[in-house]
C-alpha cells in the first residue's frame, strides 16, 4: 500500500509535458507546429549565423563568397566605418567615449535617484555637454572636428540624445499650453500639435533640412544638422505632449484646488503638485515615446545624414564586399535591437513596479 | 495704464492677442522671406505649375502616365500609390498580426513563445532598415535568365511577376468590386433586418450571396477579355528580358513586406491587448450554454475584442499609411516622392509643401472618420458590462 505513495520522477515530468503541451489533439497539433517552425528557424539561423559562417579577414572577400554561412569578415573589415561613419580615424577613441558618455547618461536617468527634475536636468546637461565637447573638440587640447564628419551610431546618439533634451521641456509647454483656459491659446496649441501629428516624420524632417533655409533670413538658418534636429524635436514634443496631457487629466482635481487653498501661484501648482504627478501617470507612455523616436532617428539618412544606417550602407558599397549586405544590416540590426529591447524592457518593468498600467 | 493690466480679463485677451499674434507673424515672416528668396530665382508664387508638364518618368503607377503629363496629374498618381501601397501594406499587416496576435493569447506555451519572439524582433528594429534590407534582398535575386519559378510566378530582381488576365481595364475593377462584395455581401445578410429569417438561419441565403457575387465577378472577366489573347498572360523571357504578366516592381515588394512584418508585430499586440480585454465571465457564460469553442470565439469572443481593438487599430492605420513615406529610401514614386521631385525640378517649395500637408491632413481625417464611424456602428449599447 506504501507504494502508491512512492511515484518515480521521471512519469511525472512527462505528465507535466503532457498536460502542458498534448492536452488535447487540437493542443498536440499545434505544439508539434510550433516546435517545428522554432526547430527550423532557430537550425537555418545558428547554422547561417555561427557553423558556416566566415569570422575572421584573413581569407578576405574571397574566402567569405565560398562559405555557405554568414561572412562576419565584412564587420571586422569594416566596423569602424559603421560605428564611428567618417570621423577622423586616429580621433575614433573620442567618437567611442561620446557613445560611452550618452549610455552612460541613459543609464543614469533610468535610476529612481535622479527622478527630480533639477536631477535629471543636470545628468542631461552634463552628458551632452561632454559628448558635444569630445565630438567638436578645439579645446583641451583634441583637435577640432566638424559635425559634417560626425556619423555612425555616434551621431545616431546625438540626434536622439538632443531630440529628447529639446523636445521634452517643448513637450511640457505645448501640454500647458493646451490645457490652458483661455480658448484662443489652447485652440491655437491644438492646431500645432494636431497638424504636425498629422504628418509623416519624413515629410517634417524634409521640410526642415531643404525647405526651411528659404523662408530662414540668412543668419537664422544654421547648419542642416541642427534643422533636422529641431524638426524631430518638434515632432516628439507634439507626440510627447498629449503623453503628458493625458498624465495631467489623470491627477485628481481636488489636487490643483487644495493648491489653489493653500494659496500656491500658478508656477508652484504647476511645478510642485500636477506635473510631479502627471508624469508618474505618463511614465509608461514616455518610456515607449523614447524608444519609437530611437528607432525614428534612423529616418534622417533620407536627408542625407551619415548615420549609422547610411554608413552601414558605405560599409558593404564597395566593389569587394558588395555581396555581404545581409550581414552588414543584420549586424545594425542587433545594434538598434539592444538599445531598443533593454529600453522597451526596463520600461515594461517600470509599469510593473508603479502597476500604473492596468487598473 | 498698470491698473488695466491688473484687471484678470484684460490681461487674459492680451495673452492671447501676443501669442497667437506672434505666431502668426511668425509664419507670415516665414511666408514673406521665402517668397523674396523664390522671386530673386525667378521663380513665381501661385499654382500655375500645376498645368505644366513634368517630363518625368515613374517606375509604378496605376493611372496611365506619360512623361508630357502635368504636375497635378503626378500628384494624382502620388497619392494613389501611397493609398494602393497603404491599403496592401495594411491588409498585409493585419493577416500577420492577426495570426501572430492569436498565437500569443493562445493557450499553447510553445505558440505563444514562437509569437512573443516574432513582436520582440520585428518591433525593435527600425522600419527603414527593415525596407532597406528586403530592397537589398529583393534586388540581389538572380537576373530574368536565371529566375525562380513556381506556379507561373517568377521571382528576379527586376521584380515579381505574376501571371496576369487579358482583361481590359473597367472590366477588372469591376470584377474586383464584385469580389469584395463577394466578402461583404454574407456578413450584410447575416446582419440585416430586412430578411424574415432568423439570424441562425441564413447560411443557406448568405453562401447564395456569396456564389452569385463570385459568378458575376468570373463572367465580367470572360466578357470583358481582350480579343485574340489568352485568357491568363504568362511572362515568359524574350531575349534578355521578361515579357507579359504582371510586373511588381522591387520598390512595391520591398515596402509591402516591410509594412506587413514590422506593423504586424504592432497589430499583434493590439490584438492581443483586445483579447485580453474580454470579460472571463462573458467566455465563461457562453460555455456553461454549451457553446462549441468554436462558436465562442466568433460569436463572443471576437466581436467583444473587436470592439476593444478598433479605436488603437484606427491610430495604427494612421501610422502605417504615414509610413509608406519611406518609399523615398528607395525610390517608390510615393506622395511625399512626387512632392520632394516637384520641389527639385520646379522650385514650388511653399506650393508643394501645401500640397503635401493638405494630401495627408485629408488621408488622416477621412481614415478617422471612417473608423468613427464603424466604432460607433458596432459600439455596444445601452448599460454594458465591462471586466
Amino acid at each position: 500500500m506504501e507504494m502508491v505513495f512512492v511515484a518515480p520522477p521521471a512519469p511525472r515530468r512527462i505528465e507535466d509535458l503532457k498536460r502542458r503541451f498534448f492536452a488535447t489533439p487540437v493542443q498536440a497539433l499545434l505544439s508539434l507546429i510550433s516546435l517545428a517552425v522554432m526547430v527550423f528557424l532557430a537550425w537555418k539561423l545558428l547554422n547561417w549565423a555561427i557553423f558556416s559562417a566566415v569570422f575572421t579577414t584573413s581569407g578576405g572577400p574571397e574566402a567569405c563568397q565560398a562559405a555557405a554561412g554568414a561572412c562576419w569578415s565584412v564587420i571586422a573589415a569594416r566596423w569602424r566605418i559603421i560605428l564611428f561613419g567618417l570621423y577622423p580615424f586616429e580621433e575614433q577613441w573620442r567618437s567611442a567615449l561620446a557613445c560611452v558618455a550618452v549610455v552612460v547618461m541613459t543609464v543614469l536617468s533610468c535610476m529612481p535617484a535622479f527622478w527630480t527634475g533639477r536631477r535629471i536636468a543636470l545628468v542631461w546637461g552634463a552628458g551632452t555637454a561632454l559628448y558635444y565637447m569630445l565630438m567638436k573638440g578645439g579645446v583641451l587640447g583634441l583637435a577640432y572636428v566638424g559635425e559634417e564628419a560626425w556619423g555612425g551610431l555616434a551621431l545616431t546618439l546625438f540626434i536622439f540624445v538632443t531630440t529628447c533634451l529639446i523636445g521634452f521641456p517643448l513637450a511640457i509647454c505645448l501640454a500647458l499650453l493646451r490645457r490652458s483656459e483661455l480658448p484662443w491659446i489652447s485652440r491655437t496649441t491644438g492646431i500645432i500639435i494636431d497638424s504636425v501629428r498629422s504628418l509623416p516624420l519624413i515629410s517634417i524632417l524634409f521640410t526642415f533640412a531643404i525647405v526651411l533655409p528659404f523662408a530662414l533670413p540668412q543668419w537664422l538658418a544654421g547648419d542642416k544638422l541642427y534643422r533636422v534636429i529641431l524638426g524631430s524635436a518638434l515632432f516628439f514634443s507634439a507626440y510627447q505632449a498629449e503623453i503628458v496631457r493625458g498624465g495631467l487629466q489623470g491627477v485628481p482635481n481636488g489636487q490643483e484646488e487644495a493648491a489653489m487653498a493653500l494659496g500656491m501661484s500658478y508656477w508652484q501648482r504647476i511645478g510642485r503638485i500636477l506635473l510631479p504627478q502627471a508624469m508618474r501617470n505618463a511614465l509608461p507612455a514616455t518610456i515607449n515615446q523614447f524608444v519609437i523616436s530611437f528607432k525614428e532617428t534612423s529616418l534622417v539618412v533620407i536627408v542625407g545624414f551619415f548615420e549609422i544606417l547610411a554608413s552601414g550602407n558605405a560599409a558593404y558599397g564597395t566593389g569587394e564586399w558588395r555581396f555581404a549586405y545581409v550581414e552588414v544590416y543584420a549586424f545594425i540590426a542587433f545594434i538598434y535591437f539592444v538599445f531598443v529591447f533593454s529600453l522597451s524592457r526596463y520600461g515594461a518593468f517600470l509599469e510593473r513596479r508603479m502597476s500604473v498600467g492596468e487598473r | 495704464m498698470v491698473s488695466l493690466l491688473r484687471n484678470q480679463r484684460v490681461r487674459n485677451v492680451l495673452l492671447q492677442v501676443l501669442y497667437v499674434g506672434s505666431l502668426v507673424a511668425l509664419v507670415l515672416a516665414g511666408v514673406m522671406i521665402a517668397r523674396r528668396n523664390l522671386a530673386e530665382q525667378g521663380i513665381t508664387s501661385g499654382f500655375d505649375f500645376l498645368y505644366k508638364s513634368t517630363g518625368w518618368d515613374v517606375n509604378f503607377s496605376l493611372l496611365p502616365v506619360t512623361a508630357n503629363d502635368p504636375y497635378w496629374w503626378f500628384f494624382l498618381i502620388g497619392i494613389v500609390n501611397t493609398l494602393f501601397l497603404g491599403s496592401v501594406g495594411l491588409l498585409l499587416a493585419t493577416v500577420v498580426g492577426t495570426i501572430v496576435g492569436l498565437a500569443r493569447t493562445s493557450s499553447n506555451e510553445l505558440a505563444r513563445l514562437l509569437g512573443r519572439t516574432y513582436v520582440d524582433v520585428f518591433r525593435n528594429i527600425p522600419l527603414i532598415l527593415q525596407v532597406f534590407f528586403w530592397y537589398a534582398i529583393i534586388t540581389h535575386l538572380p537576373t530574368p535568365r536565371a529566375a525562380h519559378e513556381a506556379w507561373g510566378m517568377l521571382l528576379t530582381s527586376r521584380g515579381l511577376y505574376l501571371p496576369a488576365p487579358n482583361v481590359g481595364g473597367v472590366a477588372m475593377a469591376l470584377a474586383i468590386l464584385s469580389v469584395i462584395a463577394a466578402v461583404v455581401l454574407p456578413v450584410w445578410l447575416g446582419r440585416t433586418s430586412r430578411l424574415s429569417q432568423p439570424v441562425g438561419e441564413r447560411r443557406t441565403i448568405q453562401l447564395a450571396g456569396m456564389a452569385t457575387a463570385l459568378a458575376c465577378a468570373v463572367l465580367i472577366l470572360i466578357v470583358g477579355r481582350l480579343p485574340d489573347a489568352p485568357l491568363l498572360d504568362f511572362p515568359a523571357l524574350q531575349g534578355l528580358n521578361l515579357r507579359g504578366g504582371l510586373r511588381i516592381p522591387p520598390e512595391f515588394s520591398a515596402l509591402a513586406v516591410a509594412i506587413a512584418i514590422y506593423g504586424g508585430s504592432y497589430i499583434a499586440e493590439i490584438v492581443r491587448g483586445g483579447f485580453k480585454a474580454v470579460g472571463k465571465g462573458q467566455v465563461e457564460a457562453a460555455l456553461s450554454l454549451g457553446l462549441s469553442p468554436w462558436r465562442v470565439f466568433t460569436l463572443v469572443k471576437l466581436p467583444l475584442a473587436l470592439r476593444a481593438m478598433l479605436p488603437i487599430l484606427a491610430n495604427q492605420y494612421v501610422w502605417l499609411i504615414k509610413a509608406t513615406t519611406m518609399g523615398i529610401a528607395v525610390g517608390f514614386t510615393d506622395f511625399f516622392m512626387i512632392v520632394a521631385l516637384t520641389i527639385n525640378h520646379s522650385g514650388q517649395t511653399l506650393e508643394a509643401i501645401g500640397i503635401l500637408m493638405a494630401g495627408f491632413l485629408t488621408i488622416n481625417l477621412s481614415l478617422a472618420a471612417v473608423f468613427n464611424r464603424i466604432n460607433k456602428a458596432i459600439a455596444l449599447k445601452g448599460n454594458q458590462l465591462r471586466g
